[in-house]
């Protein structure tokens, strides 16, 4: 205990190494990937990661399951077009690099606002209020073409106003940097939420609300303002999805936004700080690079989704420090057998699923390609009975392997997990 | 008069549509605690069901046995997927039906493709039920079923005739809706099993000590209510249109219902369905602006007011939002819904 009161809010020299090396990564990353491709990437990567972090801010730490949160990013958007616009026009002495702060403020404003509402409740009440404004201001959106653009959207240009040393923001590497500066600011922002007392308050709301209001707190405010800023970041983000696009179209505020920030930032894993930075940098992969390979991704995505509620809950995060703490306490070599058989096992078996399914997209959408199509190398006839049969027997077979091998896992995984327990024993009765 | 007549009646039979999609959704969440998100994907499921076995047996055998594959589909996710994230809170188990309405969603696309699918209703249901009959001589008739085109065409050179028909479909969602509704309620107070449903709603603690297995009650409870859903998507479905999206349209409005209602009131949730189907219908038939308002007043508005879109917008644009706005104003002036009781 005295421990954690000394350190509490203070970092840690390891923490510090940690924030350093994620400010190098930023700064090589673009220099390492030099294609414009890898660079929109990692722009985008920067925008999801401050929405995917403010989400969680929600999601992790306040136990607030939002499915409007694309309503606070897109709002930001929006309101940072028509500045960009403004500045334009000459009617906003703003520099361009401040940009995104406008979208943060408007973000802060809206929060404020349907905050007020949704915050009343929380729990399941919480998300159905969310869903309802969520989908209010997605269906307002279309009605007001005057602010939204209608269909089309709003655009604008980044270009504008005087260079600042030369910086114009037109070519997107220098956009990039100003995105990633942003991403670290508020990554380290809302880290530093966290760790105050307000970030503290809010767990405490989270597990035990009861507790909190006999303490004297008042947990809607401290729900309301947690909202409020989250909303804030949320807004930043949209204001940097702004200036990196240069456009706001109505989808920016839609349920299929909000629903992929839930998504991924679940993925990543709501219970660690950096699981939503995991889940965005994954968000932009299967957005940009997986919904080209395969028009089935989403169907992927949601299993993957289903699966890691009911096995991983943690998310991706937590899969990777549990295995940390196996490591750490040098058992992880019995494990390895097991991984490789899991490996082995799942292999077929997803292979031959997704050959079956990508077999019936190819019936359906691309028949007019001819009956073959090409899956991971290996060529397969959606017409003949041969490859229906063959992947579906090598599915089949991969899926009972995997189960042998998931219950060996299990056994090997319960009995590391006990030496383990025993080990922290023994060490703290020495 | 017969306008206002016959939006009632749609009115009337779109919200007890609505109806059917959160009775399901309330049973199930006052007996759980589960707000099943993907309650409208088993509304779809059950419409692409229906629309498959129509193809090969005909409408009435997909009105019973759609409901009932939907039914038991329902029962097994909750057997298999739901059930394991039970102790893991409310929010996983709102997560996982929320991951079951992507999958959900992509499955349907993946079996029935991405357009909607043609699916009627059956030959005795295509005509209108009766037809309203306004003759500027003889006031208001109804007519069954269709009227022919000589009585439509005034018989008298006197007299104006307008013939409203009412489609026999929205009879016929009107004549589920109350059946079901009246099947449920004989269940659940005339029967065992539906004793003690109603006892696991409130004591499950109680009811297991008793003898009863829970769990299987909840996962019949589950089933029913994906069940109903699927009744509600084979009505729905041939009535409207049957395509990937329509989850998606209903969906958010259900759970606008549920909220507005109070959560877990079944009679809370009749009210809100009824009153939101009926103000909706209403909203959509009406073609008035606040410009329009001001301009009939005799207020003069300036060329940029008059041509403001915000000020343009007429209430049948503002229907797609009304639910919404309602679910606002509810939260703002009556936080636990119309007929809720106070959050413990």
């Amino acid at each position: 205990m005295g421990d954690t009161a000394k350190n509490f809010g203070a970092l840690r020299s390891r923490d510090l190494i940690v924030w350093a090396l994620a400010g190098a990564t930023m700064l090589v990353a673009p220099q390492v990937f030099g294609s414009s491709l890898a660079v929109t990437m990692l722009s985008q990567m920067g925008i999801a990661i401050v929405a995917c972090l403010s989400f969680n801010m929600l999601l992790g730490q306040g136990g607030m399951l939002s499915f409007g949160h694309a309503v606070y990013s897109g709002l930001g958007s929006f309101v940072t077009i028509h500045a960009l616009q403004a500045i334009g026009s000459g009617g906003l002495p703003i520099p361009v690099g401040t940009i995104p702060l406008v979208g943060g403020l408007a973000g802060l404003l809206f929060a404020a606002l349907f905050g007020f509402v949704s915050t009343r409740k929380s729990g399941t009440t919480f998300a159905m209020i969310t869903l309802g404004i969520g989908e209010l201001v997605f269906a307002a959106s279309l009605m007001v073409p005057e602010f939204f653009g209608g269909e089309a959207g709003v655009n604008a240009n980044r270009v504008v106003g005087k260079a600042v040393m030369g910086i114009t923001f037109g070519p997107q590497i220098q956009v990039y940097y100003l995105l990633a500066f942003y991403t670290f600011v508020c990554t380290a922002g809302m880290y530093a939420f966290t760790r105050t007392p307000l970030g503290r308050m809010l767990n405490a709301v989270r597990d035990n609300p009861e507790r909190v209001g006999f303490i004297g707190y008042d947990t809607q405010r401290v729900r309301y303002v947690s909202f409020v800023i989250a909303g804030f970041f949320a807004g930043v983000a949209g204001g940097m999805y702004a200036l990196n696009f240069e456009i706001a179209t109505a989808e920016v505020v839609g349920a299929a936004r909000s629903g992929a920030y839930l998504l991924f930032t679940f993925l990543g894993g709501v219970t660690f700080f950096v699981g939503p930075i995991i889940g965005a940098v994954l968000m932009v992969v299967a957005l940009v690079m997986l919904s080209e390979i395969t028009k089935a991704w989403l169907l992927y995505l949601g299993l993957a989704f289903l699966l890691m509620v009911m096995y991983a809950p943690g998310g991706i995060a937590s899969l990777i420090m549990v295995n940390l703490r196996v490591c750490k306490f040098g058992k992880f070599g019995p494990l390895l057998g097991g991984y490789a058989a899991l490996a082995a096992a799942g292999a077929p078996m997803l292979f031959g699923g997704a050959a079956m399914v990508e077999m019936v997209y190819h019936l359906q959408l691309n028949e007019a390609l001819g009956p073959t199509m090409r899956f991971l190398g290996i060529g397969l006839d959606v017409k003949a009975a041969a490859s229906w049969l063959g992947t579906a027997m090598v599915a089949a077979i991969g899926s009972v392997l995997f189960e042998f091998a998931r219950r060996r896992f299990v056994l090997r995984w319960g009995q590391v997990q006990n030496e383990i327990e025993a080990a922290i024993r023994a060490k703290e009765s020495v | 008069m017969e306008f206002f007549t016959l939006s009632m009646l749609n009115g009337l039979s779109y919200g007890l549509l609505l109806f059917m999609l959160s009775s399901g959704l309330t049973l199930i969440f006052s007996m759980m605690g589960v707000l099943n998100f993907a309650h409208a994907s088993f509304y779809m499921v059950g419409a692409y069901a229906a629309y498959s076995i129509t193809r090969y047996f005909g409408f009435w055998p997909a009105l019973l046995f759609a409901p009932l594959v939907v039914a038991a589909l329902g029962a097994a996710f909750e057997r298999y997927c739901l059930r394991r994230v039970h102790k893991f809170g409310h929010v996983p188990e709102l997560l996982i039906t929320f991951g079951l309405s992507y999958v959900a969603l992509e499955l349907v696309q993946l079996i029935w493709g991405r357009a909607a699918v043609d699916f009627q209703p059956p030959e005795a249901l295509r005509g209108p039920m009766f037809t309203l009959l306004n003759s500027s001589v003889d006031g208001l008739h109804l007519h069954w079923g269709a009227a022919s085109a000589a009585m439509c065409s005034a018989a008298g050179s006197a007299a104006r005739i307008v013939c409203s028909p009412f489609p026999a479909t929205r009879g016929f969602v009107m004549l589920i809706a109350l059946t079901m509704f009246a099947a449920l309620w004989l269940i659940s107070t005339r029967t065992r099993i539906g004793l003690v449903i109603q006892g696991a709603l409130t004591h499950p603690e109680m009811v297991e000590a008793l003898g009863h297995n829970v769990p299987r009650v909840f996962m019949l409870v589950f089933g029913a209510g994906a069940g109903l859903a699927g009744l509600a998507g084979v009505i729905g479905g041939s009535t409207f249109v049957t395509e990937p999206s329509m989850a998606g349209m209903v969906g958010p409005v259900i759970f606008v219902v549920v909220v507005v209602g109070g959560m877990g009131s079944l009679a809370g949730a009749f009210v809100a369905s009824v009153l939101i189907g009926v103000v909706q219908t209403f909203a959509v038939a009406l073609d008035y602006s606040v410009a329009g308002a001001f301009a009939s007043s005799g207020v003069l508005l300036g060329p940029a007011a008059r041509n403001h879109s915000l000020l343009k917008l007429t209430i049948a644009q503002v229907a797609p939002i009304l639910p919404y706005l309602f679910l606002v104003l509810i939260l703002i002036f009556r936080p636990t819904g119309l007929m809720g009781r106070r959050e413990g």
